[in-house]
């Protein structure tokens, strides 16, 4: 039970609530119009970040679907985000996939790099290692897809960036808690 | 009940069957077919406006002083434009509104068409939801869910833009009931949670009970709680024997006559309710939010105390403050489950202790933090709110503010015994909210009196619905405190930039009494002390609007005052404001707060 001045007020808490976490967010919504601007609204209005954004409908007949964001923030604050999500009205849950942890998260880039030469080769060579598909090859470029965490990407990419790399595009993340339960 | 009938037959169809008697509006061209409708019925009473942003704040008093939702009716363009201001402030305040605005029809939308902007987009942030309604099918539905929303959990003001075609289009009308059987139709995701946890209910009654310095500091949820809400609240607080505090939107819950009463808190509030906040060892906070006005310094926000906090928001909880028990439901089930708890379990409170802390309280009150000097050859603003409290307090009264030091002094020196009787602008601070406001507020009590408390240079923000009064013979009082200045402004820049006194006052203010004669209402001037009595007793009595233009000390300042970025045992009171002292009050970083 929590005894009247006993203690003292969470403020002292603050210092050490300070370190900024990222964290990936689910959130199910009905798919309406506006509905990704309202969240992406709420990130700007407040001042929250975001680093990655996924959205596609999940669930044609219920008209439903997730956003995948992930955000960076104190752990007070990833608390006030998941509660301002929430009371939009279309957003059916929020749930923090980080904090439930060991989550699956995986993304897709594709990585054009044109070359000759060695760096053709290094390329392909580097692609294989990382099991990225060829979906594209022309005799001066390659289009890689790659699908990982967004980690392996980060690393395949800064690889490509010695053999040549034009350019990259992301899916951002797409992200599911592990085990029998969902969203 | 399903029948068919156009989209602007709709439109009223589902106002009349939302129990709306009211709406405030301004035609145009995309709202003509709804129009044509009120033109001919006459189930729904229009108030014609001379400016959105009116219908908006109108609609606002009205939505404050019945506990019912507000509704206001404008066209597309500049008149959804025209709005967001008061969106905004009910946004801010909670206050339930359904606004509809016109939109081009669907085919021009998207072609910068004449008198088209994207009203969905624009008035997003400052909505709690709002809608685009493209198929006539949707339309009945929206307009119902668009109620439900506006009044259910926290309330909010919501938006149904509604393009020209839909309005002219027929199909079939679903009524509040059937409207779950409509096409389209899908269980909501927004279903806000009434009733608190019931063990966190049980810690809160515990910790309550074994306080020895408590303070309940309430705020507009009780009062948005309804009727329960507030009747609730007395009987806790006349069960626990709590000190209790209110913010400026909670202000009447708890009667100022009663006698745990401590006054308002935060930046302008006593120095007992302060010292209160800041000494206690249990804050029950219930339905208010720890606004930065409420709060002042949050690292040195009440240091001792375990703090309990009710809201039906759970975005409110841990947002400014972090508090030791959240309660998540509308405070009339809360406070009717612990008021259960504490009659099963009629816990033991210290007595003593309870004693000694009234006793601090006294020494406290003993300050009389609300006093000033008085003078007998000019009035005083503190003095002509309590005139004016004393000549209204046995009447039925309805008072509402506009923004600045007038509206400090109206929720200090004007004791409020009534939930729903007080309206004014907090969260956003609109100047302009309070002529318009009472507009709203006479049309739904048309035989109470209803007065703004105003400021000369708030009041003219939207001094044109005066006219809006006399077309509909709504005798509003606008008693407007005239120092010639704009005296917040003033003050802030009196303590924040050496008394440099930047286009703060008003060179060419219109005369008001002449200003009345022109709109076709009633002008009084008075300028002494000892003629006030007199003159507000003919502003009741005149049976027309009346702009009363009270002529007040200049340079009085509101006091006491928590300066920006101190706490609130770092007050700063009448009697200890020198100018040295206002000079000094803030430090180099209070001065980046607002």
């Amino acid at each position: 039970m929590i005894v009247a001045g006993e203690t003292r007020s969470a403020y002292f808490l603050q210092e050490e609530e300070k370190r900024i976490e990222t964290h990936t967010l689910s959130v199910l919504v009905d798919n309406e119009p506006g509905v990704l601007a309202r969240v992406v609204g709420l990130f700007s209005g407040r001042g929250y970040n975001i680093e990655s954004l996924t959205v596609s409908e999940v669930e044609h007949e219920k008209h439903l679907s997730r956003i995948t964001i992930v955000t960076a923030a104190t752990l007070q604050v990833l608390e006030q985000i998941k509660n301002q999500i929430a009371r939009l009205v279309p957003v059916h849950r929020v749930i923090d996939l980080t904090h439930i942890g060991d989550a699956i998260e995986r993304e897709l880039a594709l990585v054009k790099v044109a070359g000759k030469g060695d760096h053709r080769v290094e390329a392909l060579r580097l692609a294989q290692a990382f099991e990225a598909k060829t979906v594209d090859a022309t005799l001066e470029s390659f289009v890689f897809e790659l699908t990982g965490t967004p980690s392996d990407i980060d690393r395949f990419v800064k690889l490509m960036t010695s053999c040549g790399l034009v350019e990259v595009a992301r899916t951002g993340l797409a992200a599911l808690s592990r085990g029998k339960d969902g969203l | 009940m399903t029948r068919q009938m156009t989209g602007a037959e709709m439109v009223l169809q589902a106002l009349h069957d939302q129990g709306v008697d009211t709406i405030f509006g301004y035609p145009g061209g995309a709202v003509l077919p709804i129009y044509d409708e009120i033109f001919q019925q006459d189930r729904i009473r229009h108030i014609l406006v001379r400016h959105e942003q009116g219908a908006g704040h109108a609609a606002e008093g009205y939505a404050r002083s019945t506990g019912k939702c507000g509704v206001a009716l404008v066209t597309s363009g500049p008149g959804a434009t025209n709005m967001v201001t008061a969106l905004t402030d009910a946004l801010m305040d909670s206050i339930p509104m359904v606004c509809i605005t016109g939109q081009v029809p669907t085919h021009l939308i998207g072609t910068d068409g004449f008198q088209e902007c994207d009203t969905v987009g624009i008035t997003r942030p400052c909505t709690k939801h709002n809608w685009l309604v493209k198929n006539i099918e949707d339309l009945p539905r929206v307009l119902h869910e668009a109620f439900r929303i506006a009044t259910s959990g926290r309330p909010g003001p919501v938006v149904v833009d509604i393009p020209k075609n839909i309005q002219f289009q027929t199909g079939t009308y679903y009524g509040p009931k059937s409207s779950t059987k409509s096409p389209g139709y899908r269980t909501s995701a927004y279903q806000p949670q009434l009733k608190g946890d019931e063990a966190a209910i049980r810690d809160a009654v515990a910790l309550i009970a074994a306080a020895k310095k408590p303070v309940l500091y309430t705020g507009g949820g009780v009062i948005n709680a309804g009727p329960a809400g507030s009747r609730l609240l007395r009987e806790l607080v006349k069960l626990t024997g709590l000190p209790i505090t209110s913010t400026l939107m909670g202000l009447g819950a708890y009667p100022a006559s009663g006698p745990n009463w401590l006054g308002m808190l935060g930046m302008h509030g006593t120095y007992e309710a302060n010292l209160a906040m800041h000494d206690c060892d249990v804050m029950v906070c219930i339905g208010a939010r720890f606004d930065d006005r409420i709060t002042g310094r949050t690292d040195a926000f009440s240091p001792t105390s375990k703090k309990i906090h009710i809201d039906i928001d759970p975005s409110s909880i841990n947002k400014n403050i972090r508090v030791d028990i959240p309660i998540v439901g509308d405070v009339a089930y809360v406070l009717e489950d612990m008021l259960k708890v504490w009659k099963q379990t009629q816990p033991t409170q210290d007595k003593a202790a309870l004693n000694a802390w009234w006793q601090q309280i006294a020494v406290w009150r003993a300050k009389k933090s609300l006093g000033y000097r008085r003078s007998k050859d000019v009035i005083m603003p503190q003095y002509a709110v309590e005139r004016l409290y004393q000549m209204t307090k046995h009447r039925e009264t309805y008072i509402t503010t506009e923004v600045g030091q007038h509206q400090m002094w109206a929720a200090q020196h004007f004791g409020f015994e009534e939930p729903n009787r007080w309206m004014t602008s907090g969260g956003l601070g609109t100047m302009g909210y309070g002529l318009p406001a009472a507009i709203g507020v006479q049309a739904a009590h048309l035989d109470a009196l209803v007065c703004c408390i105003a400021g000369d240079a708030s009041v003219l923000m939207n001094m044109q619905e005066m006219s809006t009064a006399v077309q509909h013979e709504l005798p509003v009082k606008i008693f407007i405190l005239n120092n010639q200045y704009m005296g917040m402004v003033r003050q802030w820049q009196q303590l924040l930039h050496g008394n440099r006194l930047s286009h703060s006052y008003t060179e060419a203010l219109p005369d008001f009494v002449k200003l009345a004669d022109a709109y076709g209402c009633h002008g009084i001037r008075c300028e002494k002390p000892d003629a006030l009595d007199d003159a507000i007793a003919e502003m009741i009595e005149v049976k027309k609007p009346v702009l009363f233009d009270c002529r007040v000390a200049n340079l009085a300042n509101c006091f006491p005052m928590i300066p920006s970025g101190k706490a609130h045992n770092e007050m700063l009171l009448d009697e200890d404001a020198t100018d040295d002292a206002i000079g000094s009050a803030i430090s180099a970083e209070g001065k980046m707060l607002v």
